[in-house]
């Protein structure tokens, strides 16, 4: 917790250009969170790839995790290898392997291949979490469904998926945090596309400006808000259902 | 993550009911997200190996090869290189027992110490995933600068003469194992804590009935039925930890502690020597996964795949 609290104390020096040596206390970076050059743009960008490789991960990967728990079928050993294998890879090689690719295919680096590589990684962790919540279901719920008429479309939507809405959730939770904080993927294929923690990286050398610790205090305290909420949230379902 | 590979073994029984098995509903549920790893996966992992056999291109500029058969890419490779890539493996085995030794009480306290405490448990946990919001990159270079020359944690131990007048932690082997310690820790507490939350203490009270000591009982009960979270952490801590190169390029030098993550990052980018990373990256690849298929074997918990 200590370079946490380091980071937070550090979005409130008055550190002028370069963020090293304790100067003074000052609102100032978090007046304007904007004042570095290219930190917001960078923030941005993060924030854009985040949500959109969040997105595409999370419908895919849970896709995958309902067939892989709910239906039997040759191969299955073979699909679990190919979720897991991406797990068990270090990311300067998935990095190195997807700029390869792109290298020899001459794509140009930019946004998508970000979006492309991020959306790779984020599948299996996806597809794992989600799992878990399907395994903990029970088919019986949607037979029951269909005994009462529900096409298995109806039953699909009003049954199953608000029961593995709490996993989903998780799962796009993880995908998002995966995603926002990646650098070594990122950097083997962003080309000059220039992401938060590749931001911070480039400036490690000529001194990080207080306004990246301000954006980095603020997704940290956004995030607790966000767990806090959903422990709260939780808590009280739990509390109504026990009656 | 750490319900999930917790979680990971198969479905129970039940779940895969006969009449579902039978139809082919499967396809269309597998097929969107398996033809996304095959494209941007399996097929990327070709081209690596492709590009680890290239050869430049005769009277060519820096950078540009041409696909060929050229094996001896490999054994340069590995001649050159081969101290960074032991130093990654032994700095990831080191980073992963020491985040075993401090990981491990931390996920039995809030799992079974504080089990009953509701709220402190979930502040616990909070307080174990929160870091990973904060930017990563920002918080080693926070280590840096609290293992730095002039910072307190250098001067106390100096003065308490654990480190000689003109010693430092910066730019050593240790600090970069403290900071892959440090940033991977939580996925070692997770898959434990998972493992553990669900421990019947049942089993404990049993084991006190049966006249055993806590320390046998945590020997013969605990310790067996946390087995897959002990497994799954090592992976999550050793697997990301040998492939890491921020916590070596911030906190280290490059003479004596540069990771295999580095030297491939530099031949891609400053040295434009694509076969030569390429084939750096077939060889850290092969090695982590004959490493992990031994210890999984060894550790006997299939339920990961």
């Amino acid at each position: 917790m200590v370079p946490v609290a380091y980071t937070v104390l550090f979005s409130f020096n008055d550190a002028g250009k370069t963020n090293l040596v304790w100067r003074g206390f000052t609102l100032d970076a978090w007046q304007n969170p904007c004042g570095a050059p290219q930190v917001c743009e960078a923030f941005v960008n993060s924030l854009q790839v985040g949500v959109i490789a969040t997105l595409i991960a999370t419908a895919l990967g849970t896709l995958i995790a309902i067939a892989l728990v709910r239906f039997q079928f040759r191969g299955r050993p073979l699909v679990n290898l190919l979720i897991f294998l991406p797990m068990s890879t270090p990311e300067v090689v998935l990095g190195a392997a997807l700029l390869a690719q792109f290298l020899s295919l001459r794509v140009q680096l930019g946004m998508t291949t970000v979006i492309i590589a991020h959306t790779m990684f984020c599948i299996s962790f996806v597809v794992v979490t989600v799992k878990a919540r399907v395994a903990s279901l029970d088919p019986a719920l949607e037979e029951a469904a269909g005994d009462l008429y529900a096409t298995p479309w109806q039953a699909f939507w009003r049954v199953t998926f608000p029961l593995l809405l709490p996993g989903i959730a998780a799962a796009a939770l993880l995908a998002f945090s995966l995603s926002f904080d990646d650098f070594i993927i990122t950097n083997f294929n962003s080309g000059s596309f220039e992401t938060f923690p590749k931001f911070v990286y480039v400036s490690a050398t000529r001194g990080i400006p207080p306004q990246a610790n301000v954006i980095s205090s603020f997704m940290f305290v956004l995030a607790l808000v966000l767990v806090v909420v959903v422990q709260v949230v939780g808590a009280a379902r739990g509390r109504r259902r026990r009656g | 993550m750490a319900a999930a590979l917790g979680d990971a073994g198969s479905p129970t029984p039940h779940a895969t009911p006969r009449v579902q098995s039978r139809s082919r509903g499967w396809v269309p549920l597998l097929l969107p997200g398996l033809g996304y790893l095959v494209l941007f996966f399996v097929v990327p992992v070709g081209a690596l190996l492709a590009t680890s056999l290239y050869v430049p291109v005769p009277g060519g500029d820096v950078g540009q090869f041409q696909p060929a058969l050229e094996f001896s890419n490999y054994t340069d490779a590995l001649g050159q290189f081969w101290p960074q890539l032991v130093r990654s493996f032994a700095f990831a085995l080191l980073a992963t027992v020491a985040s075993l030794i401090i990981g491990y009480p931390m996920a039995y306290a809030i799992a079974v110490r504080a089990r009953g405490h509701k709220l402190l448990q979930g502040l616990m946990l909070v307080l174990v995933v929160a870091p990973f919001f904060t930017s990563f990159i920002l918080r080693t270079i926070a280590w840096k600068q609290i293992l730095a020359d002039d910072a307190f944690v250098v001067q106390a131990m100096q003065w308490l003469h654990l480190l000689p007048p003109d010693g430092r932690l910066t730019a050593t082997p240790f600090a970069v194992v403290c900071g892959l310690t440090y940033n991977f820790l939580p996925f070692m507490v997770l898959p434990i804590y998972a493992n553990l939350e669900r421990l019947d203490s049942r089993l404990l009270e049993a084991g006190a009935d049966l006249y055993a000591s806590p320390l046998t009982t945590f020997r013969t009960v605990t310790l067996p039925l946390s087995m897959p979270g002990i497994v799954g952490g090592t992976l999550l801590v050793f697997i990301p930890a040998s492939g890491d190169y921020v916590n070596s390029s911030l906190l280290g030098n490059n003479t004596n502690t540069a990771m295999i993550g580095q030297v491939i990052d530099a031949r891609f980018f400053k040295v434009l020597d694509y076969p030569t990373a390429a084939a750096l990256s077939v060889v850290l690849m092969a090695a982590i996964l004959l490493l992990v298929g031994a210890y999984v074997r060894r550790a006997g918990t299939d339920d990961l795949l």
